[in-house]
């Protein structure tokens, strides 16, 4: 370390003190609001649920760190992904560390937990993370749980009418990964592809980590005209590499987490069959969009060592604390008489997102865009995906009555089938 | 005479501790750090019978506890239209007559292994039970599992209120581990500790080796599936993630840490785990937490091969040897105690 990296140092440590000085002065007149921010930052997706806690931080610097006064402070918990540490996590938040507003968590089966959580603490205000469970709100929805951005359902709308329109594909069959939140993105896949006259012939469903995959390449019948995969990064790397190598050749339609850097920057034989594959989720690295290129352009000067662009979970954490912070600005910071205003103020609360516009429903659910993206080719040769169509206001309910969106029951494995979803509402 | 008059002070003193706990911290500090340590070390107790007192160091236990967990959610009350809901006293007696055969069916196939082998076949079954439980949607309802199993309430007591949860689990701890205390002066208790210093010498002394070993592996089943009755009421819920590879090996890490040798170590260590667990992210960089939970027990484990009793007792040899000058020789217990914690080391 040279001396003049010791001084850097040592004038940063000073300004910090010098700020959290002038901070307790500030807090001294008002309260401090506490937000509390719940992530993996442990386990198989610590890296994401990092980029979570990133979104959270950019909203709060957005608003200088205060709300009338009211000086905000985070305080970060962590879970594995599995639905127990998320509760004991979100638990530590509320009544251990007297959080008023809690923003998380991060994957499916955490968010049902946690909402269910939420029942217990009406007083508090809960705003969903990343996790895109379906039942989070469409079914028993909680009072005081939101969420301002989308689910795995809604992450596929746009995705088979562009495959069946555009791309002429008729007949396909899936690969996925064997738990809910897969089941819930066949279902939002199959609900265009389907209604349009597609047909899925077959499903062939997968553990997590699955490393062979050829049991299920040589069942693949000839006559489809693409194949639905559903596997996350290297799960979707080791299908492609076996099912090239078997001599396949059969266009490839991605989930919202296939087609991911992971695939894209892989340096398999497959780069070229890459090209053109569609898929399709809630943001998109490329979207030629002023709010969210300025978006991107704060992520990567506040986070040098962050992702080159914000991932999902930066994204969707981001918007969430926001809302909360858009609506205690309106309420000038008061939480009395267990958050009511607060909560009022949510529940009509619409705002212009790095992605677009997002209002709620009466489940106090996402209605947000959606973006289907095509893979393309930068002229350095690198691959990207390309947006080519944006879905305005996807609603949870993907533009169906309520009551017969329900009547199609809850999802998985095989339920509902195409039969249904061509049948319904008719 | 005068270390009988302290050790009885010194248990009286944690009875009292433990008994006015909730009633002097809020909500948080009673359920989630006290009820779980304490369920924990109930499924960690189960361990200490087996390593302790039979030398065979079982990694089924979680599986055990979490088969335990699924039958009180199949057979009782859930939000996931699965299952019979029976009364609960006769879910909670299936669920811990299955743990119990569990334990004995676990016992029946890892009998003849012992150390390392013994480990490696408990752990096969475990992992093999959480991937059946994940594919299996008729039983035990796939990846998802099964949500919203409560406690009952008895009596006009709502047992999934904190303060009444922390009594029931600090009474199924306290009630297995003064059983286990009993359990290692009874025969049977004996003979299984002979039989951990010297298997081939109590076969010609005419016991059943195979037998007692099968009927500990039911009796610590028994416990576990207490601990997991305990375990699914806490949570509300159980699915596979909670009885995977991580759980599992926490379960151990309990033990090793508490101290195997210990029946009370089983609940040293879940206290040690569980408030690494909730409060090392607030000690050190988020991100960088897990980091000090692994140093903190590598420390222990290093440093005291007993565990945190273990450093306990050295600390209270220490003082008494103090007051005494000196110490009897041939202080039976202790050295017990030393030779045991030797042995699985």
């Amino acid at each position: 370390m040279t001396i003049k990296t010791i001084l850097n140092r040592l004038a940063l440590a000073i300004g910090i003190a010098g700020l959290a000085a002038s901070a307790g002065a500030s807090a001294a007149g008002k309260a401090p609001i506490r937000i509390g921010g719940l992530a993996t930052l442990e386990g198989a997706f610590a890296v994401d649920g990092k980029d979570a806690m990133r979104g959270i931080e950019m909203a709060i610097d957005e608003f200088g760190g205060e709300i009338n006064g009211h000086p905000i402070r985070l305080v970060k918990a962590s879970s594995d992904a599995s639905p127990n540490s998320a509760v004991d996590a979100a638990r530590k938040l509320i009544e251990q560390e007297d959080v008023d507003i809690l923003v998380g968590p991060l994957s499916g089966s955490e968010g049902l937990a946690v909402k269910d959580y939420a029942k217990k603490h009406p007083g508090k205000t809960f705003l969903n993370g990343s996790s895109a469970a379906q039942d989070t709100t469409l079914r028993d929805p909680v009072r005081n749980f939101y969420r301002f951005s989308t689910d795995g359902a809604q992450w596929m709308a746009g995705l088979g009418d562009y495959v069946y329109r555009q791309k002429g594909y008729r007949k396909v069959a899936v690969v996925s990964e064997d738990y809910s939140f897969p089941y819930t993105q066949v279902f939002g896949f199959a609900y265009e592809f389907c209604r349009n006259g597609g047909e899925i012939s077959h499903k062939y469903w997968v553990p997590i980590g699955n490393k062979d995959y050829s049991a299920v390449i040589t069942r693949l019948p000839e006559d489809i005209d693409a194949i639905y995969v559903m596997l996350g990064g290297s799960d979707a790397v080791n299908f492609l590499t076996q099912y090239r190598q078997y001599g396949g050749s059969k266009p490839m339609i991605g989930s919202s987490v296939t087609v991911d850097q992971t695939v894209l920057s892989s340096r398999g034989p497959f780069k070229q069959y890459l090209l053109g594959t569609a898929s399709a989720g809630p943001i998109a690295d490329s979207w030629d969009n002023p709010g969210w290129e300025s978006f991107v352009k704060r992520y990567q000067e506040t986070y040098p060592n962050g992702f080159p662009s914000p991932s999902l979970f930066a994204e969707t954490y981001y918007v969430n604390a926001k809302a909360a912070l858009l609506a205690l600005r309106q309420v000038g910071g008061d939480l009395s008489e267990g958050q009511k205003q607060l909560q009022k103020t949510l529940d009509s609360l619409s705002f212009q997102t790095p992605t677009g516009h997002v209002a709620l429903d009466e489940n106090r659910e996402g209605i947000s865009n959606n973006f289907v993206t095509v893979v393309a080719k930068k002229p350095n040769g690198d691959l990207y995906n390309k947006v080519v169509a944006v879905r305005k206001d996807v609603d949870q309910t993907l533009g169906m009555k309520r009551d017969a969106f329900l009547e199609l029951g809850k999802v998985g494995r095989n339920s509902p089938t195409c039969e249904d979803l061509r049948n319904v509402g008719k | 005479m005068r270390v009988c008059a302290g050790r009885t002070a010194a248990w009286l003193a944690l009875a009292v501790v433990v008994a006015f706990y909730p009633l002097v911290v809020p909500g948080f500090w009673t359920y989630q750090i006290g009820a779980q340590s304490l369920l924990f070390g109930v499924i960690a107790l189960s361990l200490n019978l087996l390593a302790g007192y039979g030398g065979m160091v079982s990694l089924a236990q979680m599986a055990i506890a979490g088969a335990a967990g699924y039958a009180t959610a199949y057979f009782g009350v859930n939000s996931t239209d699965l299952g019979i809901a029976l009364p609960w006293p006769l879910t909670v007696l299936t669920a811990i007559a299955l743990g119990t055969l569990f334990g004995a069916v676990v016992g029946a196939i890892s009998v003849r292994t012992r150390g390392i082998y013994c480990l490696m076949i408990t752990l096969a079954i475990a992992v093999g039970f959480s991937l059946f439980a994940r594919q299996n949607y008729s039983v035990f309802n796939g990846f998802n599992g099964f949500a919203g199993v409560r406690a009952p309430a008895v009596a006009g007591i709502d047992f999934n209120e904190p303060v009444p949860f922390y009594y029931l689990t600090l009474g199924v701890a306290a009630v297995a581990l003064g059983w286990l205390y009993h359990f290692s002066r009874t025969p049977f208790g004996m003979a299984l500790q002979g039989i951990r210093d010297n298997p081939r010498r109590m076969r010609t002394l005419g016991f059943d080796v195979i037998r007692l070993r099968i009927a500990a592996f039911a009796l610590s089943g028994l416990i576990a599936a207490a601990g997991g009755v305990l375990f699914v009421w806490y949570n509300g819920r159980i699915s596979p993630g909670a009885i995977d590879v991580q759980p599992t090996i926490d379960i151990l890490i309990i033990s090793v840490v508490g101290g195997m040798a210990s029946p009370l170590g089983a609940f040293v260590g879940a206290v040690a785990f569980v408030l690494l667990q909730n409060f090392a992210i607030d000690l050190i960089s988020p991100d960088r937490f897990n980091t000090l939970i692994g140093l903190a027990f590598l420390v222990v484990v290093l440093f005291s091969p007993e565990g945190l009793t273990g450093i306990a007792q050295r600390l209270m040899r220490g003082l008494r040897g103090a007051v005494r000058a000196e110490r009897p020789p041939g202080d039976r217990e202790t050295s017990t105690e030393e030779a045991t914690a030797r042995r699985i080391s």
